[in-house]
């Protein structure tokens, strides 16, 4: 009876594999590609527990244990980097995520639909190009015959040298990344606001509610749920906090304030040192899955069918 | 009914205010760059503010222009470009179509595969191995495979292969149309917008690019365009003038660092007002749950 309806199953399956072979063969190829760069690297956090030796590759070289951790935990450049990380985390979180709420608010009051197109489209820009580019614009703008020194100059304060200056760096890094990603990062809420059915401020504007009652009881709660489901989603990105944009920024001055996780990951593996590097790497990753299982787990907590899954 | 108080006349006027100093500030950077770019020594020198350059020459790009590397940079960059976004365009559809059809095996198992991927990777490490094992440094493959299928992709593009009516792939099957004929003649045709945003999405990123040209390719003739600008103006490893003293007549460090940076902006300067809106859709897109 059991075996019956098990090869049953199995000849069913095979009917449906024989239907599918056409999709199969186009569906493979790509699906090769992506399992070769998705997963098959994940083997390579073997390395963590392993003295790796090129020759003997990743499977043949000596396991090592934790001792890689040992290492990564006592030494001084790891914690500099963890905490540097979780600093500007803390900073973009507190100013660089209310920002594109507040510019969805206020374009959204703005009466003159041209010129909302026009700030709209201007602040979307700086998204558009790579961070190379943008830093590039910020050496010479921020260097010493810069456009920020002849403005400093005009106010009869002394020029500076913003960027190799270590008490300047998470200010610079914070602005920029505001400037990088406010408008881009407003479209998402200024949809949710275009979409708010415009009896509601009507009925509003019956009852005599004044301008600042209709966006604090109208407009906030609207975009309540994009406010929280975005909010989560950072909290599970907490350490991704920007590779682009700091490298490129970091001078040879600004090295100690500016070495986050990722960069040192970069440096370990630019100095061949793997083993430190993926102990390292995989501290991160973990906790990041972690963190966003947990963000997960909240957004639908707060709402059943928010959520990445 | 739309009469409006006073405090409100106030906030409308300083609404305005503020976004146009907002958007100012945007813009500013990118103006001093174009401006600086443009100007003489004596003018880019004098600690004056201003947007218009008195005495506009055109003697940076002039410099910049002959720069052994940048045709170069500029060329691969191309070649990556077209290269990476023909591959993606054509790998995540190719994915997308067979799980957007119901009857596809294995579909739920491959869904959660796409998802895992987003949330945990190897990280850099095990990447650089595994592209070094494979023979690609120094080769365009290393910069164009490893993206050409991504999860994110295929999920946007997935999502929107679903919402094409099964009755028409019916009767494409009844009229004797075999599953490539349909991808190609039925699926392609009705997906251009999807098609367009991660084209347009891919070309802005492979043009972007730079980290994995700087860890994957050493060969001095296999750079980029961004890893260009990162040598010369962020790193100023490599000179804008090699071989030769600065002719401080005709430009100084930082407008020949202006000038570069314009030249690798240009291109996307000069397409952005015509496809943000597409970007808009894209976004919109994407922020759908696949």
């Amino acid at each position: 009876m059991f075996n019956r309806s098990l090869a049953g199953n199995l000849e069913d399956r095979w009917r449906e594999y024989k239907r599918n072979r056409y999709l199969f063969l186009l569906f493979l190829p790509g699906f090769a590609l992506f399992l070769l760069f998705n997963y098959v690297p994940l083997y390579g956090i073997m390395i963590a527990f392993k003295e790796y030796r090129v020759t003997e590759g990743i499977l043949g070289s000596a396991w090592a244990g934790l001792e890689h951790f040992n290492r990564l935990l006592a030494g001084e450049a790891f914690l500099n980097a963890l905490r540097n990380t979780i600093i500007i985390a803390l900073l973009k979180m507190g100013f660089g995520f209310p920002a594109p709420i507040a510019l969805a608010l206020l374009l959204n009051e703005l009466r003159l639909v041209w010129f909302r197109r026009v700030v709209q489209t201007v602040t979307y820009l700086p998204h558009f190009f790579s961070w190379v580019i943008l830093a590039g614009i910020l050496f010479v703008f921020l260097g010493s015959d810069g456009a920020m020194n002849k403005l400093v100059g005009l106010f009869g304060l002394e020029r500076q040298l913003w960027l190799l200056e270590p008490d300047y760096f998470y200010g610079i890094v914070v602005l920029t990344d505001i400037w990088q990603s406010i408008g881009w990062g407003s479209i998402i809420y200024f949809a949710a606001l275009a979409s708010i059915d415009p009896t509601l401020y009507e009925a509003a504007i019956a009852d005599g509610a004044s301008r600042w009652r209709r966006v604090w009881h109208i407009s906030l709660p609207s975009m309540m749920p994009t406010i929280i489901t975005l909010f989560l989603l950072q909290l599970g990105n907490f350490l991704t906090v920007g590779f682009d944009q700091i490298y490129n920024l970091t001078t040879a001055t600004t090295l100690e304030v500016g070495e986050i996780l990722d960069t040192y990951v970069l440096r370990r593996l630019l100095t061949m040192d793997y083993e430190l590097g993926m102990a390292a790497g995989l501290f991160n990753s973990v906790i990041g899955i972690l963190l966003v299982v947990t963000a997960n787990r909240l957004v639908k907590w707060y709402d059943r069918e928010q959520g990445l899954w | 009914m739309f009469t409006r108080t006073w405090g409100e006349r106030l906030f409308d006027w300083f609404n305005f205010l503020f976004l146009l100093l907002l958007g100012l500030c945007t813009l500013y950077p990118f103006i001093y760059v174009l401006t600086l770019s443009l100007m003489t020594p004596a003018d880019a020198l004098a600690m004056r503010v201003n947007f218009i350059p008195d005495n506009p020459t055109l003697a940076s790009y002039e410099k910049v222009f002959a720069h052994p590397y940048l045709w170069q940079a500029y060329f691969n960059t191309i070649v990556r470009t077209v290269l990476g976004v023909s591959l993606m365009l054509l790998m995540t559809s190719l994915v997308a179509y067979p799980l957007s059809r119901r009857g596809f095996s294995h579909r739920g198992g491959i869904m959660k595969l796409l998802v895992f991927s987003m949330l945990f990777n190897g990280g850099m490490i095990p990447m650089y191995l595994l592209v070094k094992n494979l023979g690609l440094l120094n080769s365009v493959w290393a910069l164009v495979l490893p993206g050409a299928v991504t999860a994110f992709n295929v999920i946007i593009m997935k999502n929107f292969f679903e919402g094409i009516p099964g009755e028409i792939i019916e009767a494409a099957r009844i009229d004797g149309a075999g599953e490539l004929r349909i991808y190609a003649r039925i699926i392609l045709p009705l997906s251009v917008p999807v098609l367009a945003v991660i084209a347009l999405w891919g070309a802005v990123t492979h043009w972007n690019a730079w980290f994995d040209a700087m860890l994957y390719m050493h060969d001095s003739d296999k750079q980029v365009l961004q890893l260009f600008v990162r040598r010369t103006v962020i790193e100023e490893a490599v000179s804008l003038t090699p071989g030769e003293e600065l002719n401080r007549e005709a430009y100084t460090p930082e407008t020949l660092k202006a000038a570069t940076i314009m030249i690798v902006s240009l291109p996307i300067l000069m397409v952005y007002p015509f496809v943000q809106r597409f970007f808009v859709k894209g976004v919109l897109l994407g922020s759908l749950k696949g």
